[in-house]
């Protein structure tokens, strides 16, 4: 299995698409997610994190078969 | 209830369908109703906006505005809560959100309304884009604590 990763904003514009798929590792975080599939960008400040749609911290731990997703700070209503 | 919508809508006319259809569930304990409506402007940051494009992330939307509407149930005792919200191209003057609660006494109605709002604009995944006078695009980069700025 691998993890499915999806970009927003101006994440999505940035990266010049909206999606990935990672291949999975064990013990693999959120930051080295971001690191093996961009080595050459750095993630910008703010950037926010969700796995499965719920909010979590760059060094969160993933699991085999997530969606994870990296955007801007959110700017709704 | 919550609603994602991709076209204009009317905000007083949602609310009294919504409310017609509801009504035997607020019929006699209804002592409150709270609304917040939330507009476009044709301006923002120093800049003339003549649109905005609004995008988010569909399922993720749905399960962060469910948790806010949890979280105001928990904090104050709610009758029904309605929140819909504008996705996709948006003009001046179009809505961008309607929230809507009612409860028995006017507190929990005033305090809730508010609080969905606020978490609404913090936590929802949505994004704003906005289209300038001359036609260049900028990302609206954080939401404002909502006063003048």
């Amino acid at each position: 299995m691998s993890i499915k990763v999806r970009y927003f904003a101006s994440l999505k514009e940035l990266l010049g698409h909206d999606s990935d798929q990672c291949e999975y590792q064990l013990g693999i975080t959120v930051l080295a997610v971001w690191q093996l599939l961009t080595p050459e960008k750095l993630i910008p400040d703010n950037t926010l994190a969700a796995l499965n749609m719920e909010y979590v911290t760059l060094d969160t731990v993933v699991s085999d078969g997530d969606e994870l997703a990296f955007f801007p700070p959110v700017t709704g209503g | 209830m919550i609603k994602i919508v991709e076209s204009d809508f009317n905000p007083y006319q949602a609310l009294e369908k919504y409310q017609a259809k509801k009504q035997e569930d607020l019929a006699g304990k209804q002592g409150a109703a709270n609304i917040f409506i939330g507009t476009m402007r044709d301006f923002n940051d120093g800049e003339a906006v003549k649109g905005m494009t609004l995008e988010h992330y569909p399922e993720m939307t749905e399960k962060q505005l469910q948790h806010v509407i949890t979280d105001a149930e928990a904090q104050w005792p709610l009758l029904d809560s309605l929140v819909i919200h504008r996705v996709g191209d948006v003009y001046p003057d179009d809505v961008l959100v309607l929230v809507a609660v009612w409860s028995v006494h006017r507190g929990a109605a005033f305090d809730a309304c508010r609080f969905i709002m606020e978490a609404l604009k913090s936590k929802v995944p949505f994004w704003k884009k906005e289209i300038l006078k001359d036609d260049s695009r900028r990302w609206v980069g954080k939401n404002t604590d909502g006063y003048v700025n």
